[in-house]
């Protein structure tokens, strides 16, 4: 029963990790991410569930606060970014190259 | 529920008390900036950070010299091990001489929040505002960089990899000049870095999904004992690969190397370039040979290919590269290859040692010259801050023989010429891969070695052999913190050079015992 989360679990990090690589607006690069974050929980939780103890939820835990933390870093870097040049596109921002 | 009783956990504080220092430190510092009137600040933040430092290393020698711990500390999660205790050495000596680096004004933005030339930001640098929060950042990471070797279960790793890596997101972005490539390196690297630890976080579910435990010892009883879930193991394994490779800049996982070493303030990347490679070699290290070390024929080749294309990647485009930080990068990326030929040298338990005693010694010498070497970068300057560009560089040798003689041994002792660290650094690393059967990755090695040298050799013929551009570069009066960061690294390279020995002994006790499982 629990291969469906698993594969539920699979296709969100899928489509995370997609619009990571094609998306070009920085905050939506950013909560693809957390997409991928949140397939990572679904997952552990899922196993935790398989194997019937309680280190995958224990784990989930952590994650939520770890993806928080990174949210607050997150946030002021591409806040910081848009209030110098007016654009939070990843294109843009292309001065360091070769 | 009833007649249980909650047993507390023990917890080794001596052992840890490095970790704690450092990290008691950083709070403190946190508090610091939230009450301290803007004066006081940074008097009171550069001796707090110098002496947690200071302090943690103490420490760290103390819990040595006690004879190396058994079990790991804290309830298994923590392993202060032989290998631990040198790498926690080298981390906080190199980040107290960047420490030093950091230190020296004029590095960081007067107020990161005003945006660059504006009003607020000319009005920031006139009151003389400084960023003094960059100390605190400096010693949350080295807290996570401490952690991140010495975890003893992926969930501990995967939390010391975020404390490691969310300061340094930030210090990126603080650079005082160019604060566009600051910013944009800032960007770069959290996006990526972010990417990349999400990938090690799904390995690290479908490894716990495979063992039913993050317990790197559990995990390798687990590849005894469970079978038909090699798909589960096999991707699990392959992603947390990607994100410990993605840490040392392994090709093809480098992209974000040389923009952000660039982007970065000097002071930042010199802190970087050293102490982030030594902390993932660490936990690279102990992922593959304490919980995957039964698996070693498996991840072998696809190391084999890593191996190799991080030092041809490493090598090839140094050699295009016409700034000076982005060309250290890259060397940076051919020498976690040359690393790299090390981790892939497994076999006997004494080949094991004999690997990880060679990598041991050529982090710390490595290290030292990278601090160096970027320390140098940060003296030579012109109107719009650090002279990056090579052209700029040409005959320095004349107008400041020191500095450019200082910065040529630094070069030279990155190329692995005798009499300098590099030279038995990469001796050891080759020296133990031809032992683990790895003869061709070690040819493909000292021919990247050999091209990383032209290169190398390029930098030194255009400092000494080129005549001085009219308008070229200043070179900056170093402040005594500059000039003692440059001094300790050159005196560092020399005696890892030339009087290797001590080292090294200190090296293979360290290695002797291996890991703790």
């Amino acid at each position: 029963m629990t291969t469906h989360y698993l594969v539920l679990s699979a296709l969100l990090f899928a489509i995370g990790a997609i619009g990571v690589l094609t998306r070009r607006n920085a905050i939506v690069v950013f909560m693809c991410v957390e997409l991928m974050l949140n397939a990572c929980n679904l997952a552990f939780v899922t196993f935790a569930r398989q194997h019937g103890n309680l280190d995958g939820q224990l784990i989930a835990f952590f994650v939520m606060v770890v993806a928080a933390a990174e949210v607050v870093i997150g946030l002021a870097i591409i806040v910081m970014i848009f209030r110098t040049r007016r654009s939070a596109s990843v294109d843009d921002a292309s001065l360091l190259k070769y | 529920m009833n007649g249980t009783t909650i047993t507390a956990p023990t917890i080794e504080y001596a052992l840890l008390s490095p970790m704690l220092i450092v990290f008691g430190a950083a709070i403190i510092g946190v508090l610091v900036e939230a009450f301290a009137p803007r004066y006081l600040r940074k008097s009171i933040q550069m001796p707090l950070t110098l002496l947690a430092l200071l302090g943690a290393f103490v420490t760290t020698v103390l819990a040595a010299s006690n004879g190396l711990p058994t079990t790991a500390a804290a309830m298994g999660a923590v392993a202060v091990d032989g290998p631990s205790l040198f790498i926690w050495g080298i981390i906080l000596i190199l980040a107290f001489i960047s420490a030093l680096l950091i230190n020296d004004d004029e590095q960081f933005v007067a107020q990161a929040a005003a945006v660059p030339g504006s009003v607020d930001e000319e009005e920031a640098v006139r009151s003389g505002f400084a960023q003094t929060e960059v100390y605190p950042l400096l010693l949350f990471a080295v807290g996570g960089m401490l952690l991140f070797p010495a975890s003893n279960d992926l969930l501990v790793m995967f939390v010391a990899l975020e404390v490691m890596s969310l300061p340094l997101y930030l210090l990126c972005g603080l650079a005082r000049r160019r604060r566009l490539l600051s910013q944009e390196a800032s960007v770069k690297y959290f996006l990526l870095g972010a990417f990349s630890s999400a990938f090690f976080l799904y390995g690290m579910a479908l490894l716990y999904g495979y063992a039913g435990s993050v317990d790197l010892k559990a995990i390798s009883a687990a590849l005894g004992s469970v079978s038909g879930q090699d798909t589960l193991l096999f991707v699990g394994v392959a992603m947390l690969a990607v994100g410990l490779l993605f840490k040392i800049g392994a090709a093809p996982f480098q992209a974000w190397k040389p923009d952000v070493y660039q982007g970065a303030p000097t002071a930042v990347t010199a802190l970087m370039a050293s102490t982030v490679l030594v902390a993932a070699f660490g936990a690279l290290l102990r992922v593959f040979w304490v919980a995957l070390g039964n698996l070693d024929w498996d991840w072998r080749p696809l190391m084999w290919g890593v191996a190799i294309l991080t030092m041809i990647v490493g090598a090839v485009l140094a050699i295009t590269q016409t700034d000076i930080k982005r060309m250290l990068a890259y060397s940076s990326i051919a020498h976690a290859g040359f690393l790299l030929t090390g981790v892939i040298a497994t076999g006997t338990a004494e080949q094991n040692s004999s690997a990880l005693s060679a990598i041991l010694f050529y982090l710390a010498a490595y290290g030292f010259t990278t601090v160096g070497a970027f320390a140098v970068v940060t003296m030579v300057r012109d109107a719009g801050g650090e002279a990056g560009h090579l052209s700029r560089w040409a005959g320095l040798g004349k107008r400041a023989p020191v500095l450019a003689g200082i910065f040529a041994f630094f070069l030279l002792a990155f190329a692995g010429i005798p009499l300098t660290s590099g030279f038995f650094g990469k001796y050891a690393v080759f020296t133990a891969a031809v032992g683990g059967g790895a003869l061709p990755l070690v040819v493909v090695g000292v021919v990247s070695s050999a091209i990383a040298a032209f290169f190398y050799v390029r930098v030194i013929v255009l400092m000494f052999f080129n005549e001085p551009a009219a308008d070229g570069p200043t070179i900056a009066a170093p402040s005594v913190g500059t000039s003692a960061v440059v001094a300790l690294a050159a005196a560092a390279t020399v005696v890892l050079g030339v009087f290797p020995q001590p080292v090294l002994t200190l090296a293979d006790q360290a290695a002797s015992a291996l890991f703790i499982r």
